[in-house]
């Protein structure tokens, strides 16, 4: 076996671009044809065309799904979830940035350890056990209505949901609700990033900022938010085409009004338009696109 | 270094949004490990083992867990193979079309996974294949290549070729060089990567859901007990094995690459 495989070894070792070719041909098969593959067959029937009144898709082309995306409904559907997704991001990045620079900035080195994997384990647990989680949490028999009771502020949440628009019947049911949960789920993609850029701001300049006579807040606004925002950018890419294409939180928690993921589900699934499904898709694709076009020009992909 | 240095103590207030944060983080978990053990109402409540007795004398649940379990191993496995070849083709050489060939690589996880789990419906509806077990382990396969491509790559870049040199020089071949030499240097990324695949993909819901036809993996089975209330204390005990059967590889996973510079779970 050996006396077989050397000549072999060694004729690969010199012949650089023969062995590249091996190496890269089963994960290029795999992926051009498993994953191009579907991508393209997907992107083939949203040209399809859907018969509502048979409910059979049959191969004729046309632009009549893509149409249809700019019909009242389905842009209130896209303009709602990617609301949600603005709203999730700058939650996040609020209520993240306090973690991520207070670890890096303050932590001590096992603090810092402590940190990381206290962010790094709710990011990588199972997302539908996080999301059961919460509608234990919200559910009005559940902890929060308990807390916000015994606290008397039953009434304020009651305002609270009453508005329009963020509110709903119950905190189950209601956008806030769902806005929790996803920026819950999406919070530590958000750390992770911003700590990685913070890490990478060297401390003397913050000390020659306060050395020159800057105060705390002026060092904060002129020196380190510049060069940690590309981080904050990097961090938004996850928030941000994450909450677009999710379709299991807004299904459980939240008001009925549907979101990207649900319409892209429901039409695939239950009605059986898989053209639309598929031409739905491509708005997320294309939203996510641009983002990371506006990304790579605000340098997120140099926080990597 | 910084981190050696004295350091003004953090003020009071950041130190509370920082602790206050991790604590948004885990108390959802918190609630979910406590219900497992929990048996009654309010303050009859008291702590037990009932639920998970009932909970792993359940078939179903014992049907998915291993569902999952053969999934998320032989997909890892095959996400192992192809993610090797493609870091030790992609690491020194640079060629026309390797951008294109990292993108592609990163594609199954940056799309959304409704996107990647419908495609590949719509891909074996065209072709006529039944759903099932293969066709959940090709779509693993699939968006777990990146974790171990990830891993490796970054292990190979910091391997110095002079290594792989001196063992030539010194009479091995490239298979002996291999075994020897560019094996044991990658073993813990290659063992670090395995397990943060095996992680995602025994937790994998969204592209599951379109390519699992009648099979029930764990997620699925998870998702499908929250229309039924009644079987909540089961419930709560299933979500915390899942919990724990990813969390311990995610920690492993921690070590294996502490200190390599890397961020390896950031880019899920």
């Amino acid at each position: 076996m050996l006396q077989l495989t050397r000549p072999l070894a060694n004729m690969l070792y010199r012949r650089n671009t023969l062995f590249l070719l091996l190496l890269l041909t089963p994960p290029l098969l795999w992926f051009g044809v498993v994953y191009l593959g579907s991508l393209f067959s997907l992107l083939w029937q949203s040209f399809y065309t859907f018969d509502s009144f048979s409910m059979s898709v049959t191969p004729d082309l046309t632009l009549e799904n893509y149409r249809s995306l700019f019909d009242a409904t389905n842009l209130d559907i896209i303009l709602r979830t990617l609301t949600m997704a603005v709203s999730v991001t700058l939650a996040t990045a609020v209520i993240g940035f306090p973690i991520a620079y207070y670890m890096t900035r303050y932590g001590s080195h096992a603090e810092k350890g402590f940190f990381y994997v206290a962010v790094m384990l709710p990011m990588w647990a199972s997302y539908i056990v996080k999301t059961y989680a919460w509608t234990v949490i919200l559910s009005q028999e559940g902890i929060l209505y308990w807390l916000v009771n015994h606290l008397g502020l039953l009434s304020l949440l009651n305002a609270t949901l009453a508005i329009p628009s963020i509110g709903g019947n119950t905190l189950a049911t209601s956008n806030l609700g769902r806005f929790i949960v996803f920026t819950y789920i999406w919070l530590p993609f958000m750390i992770l990033p911003i700590q990685a850029a913070l890490e990478r701001v060297p401390s003397n300049l913050l000390q020659a900022s306060s050395d020159l006579g800057a105060k705390p807040a002026q060092t904060f606004r002129k020196i380190l938010l510049p060069l940690v925002f590309p981080g904050v950018v990097a961090g938004s890419i996850f928030t941000f085409s994450l909450t677009l294409g999710d379709y299991i939180i807004p299904q459980l928690i939240g008001p009925s009004g549907l979101f990207i993921g649900t319409m892209v589900y429901t039409m695939q699934g239950s009605i059986g338009n898989m053209p639309l499904a598929a031409a739905f898709t491509v708005v997320p694709i294309v939203l996510i696109f641009i983002y990371l076009a506006l990304a790579k020009r605000m340098g997120a992909f140099d926080a990597f | 270094m910084r981190s050696n240095q004295a350091q003004a103590a953090a003020p009071l207030w950041l130190k509370t949004l920082a602790y206050g944060g991790l604590v948004f983080l885990h108390f959802p978990i918190a609630v979910i490990f406590l219900n497992a053990f929990l048996t009654g109402e309010g303050s009859q409540s008291h702590f037990t083992l009932r639920w998970v007795h009932e909970a792993l004398a359940r078939e179903d649940v014992i049907a998915a867990i291993l569902l999952s379990l053969k999934v998320a191993t032989i997909a890892t496995l095959m996400a192992l193979i192809m993610g090797v070849m493609a870091a030790a083709a992609l690491y020194r050489r640079s060629f026309f079309g390797k951008e294109a060939i990292t993108t592609m690589l990163i594609l199954p996880i940056a799309l959304p996974g409704i996107i990647t789990g419908i495609a590949l419906l719509s891909a074996i509806n065209m072709l006529d294949i039944t759903p099932g077990v293969w066709t959940i382990i090709v779509s693993h396969a699939t968006f777990c290549v990146v974790m171990i491509y990830n891993n490796v790559i970054a292990r190979f870049r910091r391997m110095p070729h002079s290594l792989v040199e001196a063992s030539m020089d010194l009479g091995a071949d490239g298979c002996t060089t291999f075994r020897y030499i560019i094996l044991p240097q990658l073993a813990t990324a290659l063992l670090a990567g395995a397990l943060l695949a095996f992680a995602l993909s025994f937790d994998e819901l969204i592209v599951t859901i379109f390519t699992a036809g009648h099979e029930i993996t764990l997620p699925i089975w998870l998702l499908n007990q929250l229309s039924r209330p009644r079987d909540a204390a089961i419930t709560n005990v299933v979500a915390m094995m899942v919990m724990l059967i990813t969390a311990l590889p995610i920690i492993a996973a921690y070590y294996l690459t502490r200190g390599t510079g890397t961020v390896e779970g950031s880019s899920r």
